[in-house]
């Protein structure tokens, strides 16, 4: 209950625009929407976060 | 002090009664468990002790006696602070936190709860000292306890707002609740998790005093826990 750690903050990317830009955060490139979503979900589950969508084809893991 | 037995015992029973009434397990689930039950009860039968001796004592002309019921009085704002502390002990452990407002809420009404048998056992003795009728005293303090009870009893949230059921649906990945946006919910299978499981409610005040009650973030916060007290809650727990 009582974690020491981030919260309020991006913890990983998911993404299937390949565009997208490594900064900092990790992101993790999906080759279509269906391993983007099994990513995003085994990555909220190991890293007690929440998977929110961008609707850009994105989706940010983060901690509250 | 043998002629002040009856006044004695019958203020006591009815105080403790009094406390006994008021010390009800519901959906609150609090007290629970029998140690905290044990606890009230002891601590509202020396409330309801102390109450009872008063009458005799300034009879008696034992004026320090009656002194030292202000001290006791005093004592019991004691029970204010164990509750407070031992609910803010627990509060880390509640999948849906109480909140800093409800918990003082509750310590101080357990804290009223011991000056109700304090005086309800104070006007059952005298009753039956002045009319030396012990049924006239029994029926005087349970008409307090009542009559306490009732004035102490508070508004439900029906009483001062309309509770209405209202649309869940998404907008994108904005969660919405009727045309209030929400949170942003990415997996589609927590989409879907909201949409079946998931219960909105709007709460509209009825008047200005409403308004002003519900715009505090504590009322809003024992709302939160006790609507997950009653309806059960889905969280995930790390």
């Amino acid at each position: 209950m009582e974690n020491i750690g981030l919260s309020e903050i991006i913890l990983a990317i998911v993404t299937i625009d390949g565009t997208q830009p490594a900064s900092g955060v990790p992101v993790f490139y999906a080759k279509d929407e269906e391993e983007r979503e099994k990513i995003a979900l085994n990555l909220a589950r190991i890293l007690s976060g929440m998977v929110h969508d961008l609707e850009n084809g994105t989706y940010v893991i983060v901690r509250h | 002090m043998g002629g002040y037995v009856a006044v004695i015992i019958t203020g006591l029973a009815i105080g403790t009664i009094g406390r006994l009434y008021l010390l009800r397990v519901d959906y609150r689930q609090y007290p629970s468990y029998p140690q905290g039950y044990m606890v009230h009860l002891a601590l509202g039968f020396i409330a309801a002790f102390l109450g009872s001796v008063a009458i005799p004592a300034i009879l008696a002309k034992e004026y320090t006696a009656v002194t030292f019921l202000a001290l006791a009085a005093q004592q019991f704002r004691e029970i204010r602070d164990m509750e407070r502390e031992s609910l803010r002990n627990i509060e880390v452990t509640e999948l849906v936190p109480r909140g800093a407002a409800y918990i003082e809420d509750i310590a101080k009404a357990f804290e009223s709860r011991n000056y109700l048998a304090m005086l309800t056992s104070l006007i059952t003795s005298a009753v039956v000292e002045f009319f030396k009728k012990p049924l006239w005293g029994i029926f005087a303090g349970l008409a307090v306890i009542f009559i306490l009870s009732f004035f102490t009893k508070r508004k439900r949230l029906g009483d001062i707002a309309v509770v209405r059921p209202a649309e869940i649906f998404f907008d994108g990945s904005i969660l919405c609740i009727e045309n209030i946006q929400f949170m942003n919910v990415g997996h589609p299978d927590s989409r879907r998790i909201f949409l079946e499981q998931g219960l909105g409610v709007i709460i509209e005040p009825k008047d200005d005093n409403a308004r002003a009650s519900l715009f505090n973030i504590g009322q809003r916060q024992a709302i939160a826990h006790d609507v997950a007290a009653l309806l059960g809650v889905k969280r995930d727990v790390n």
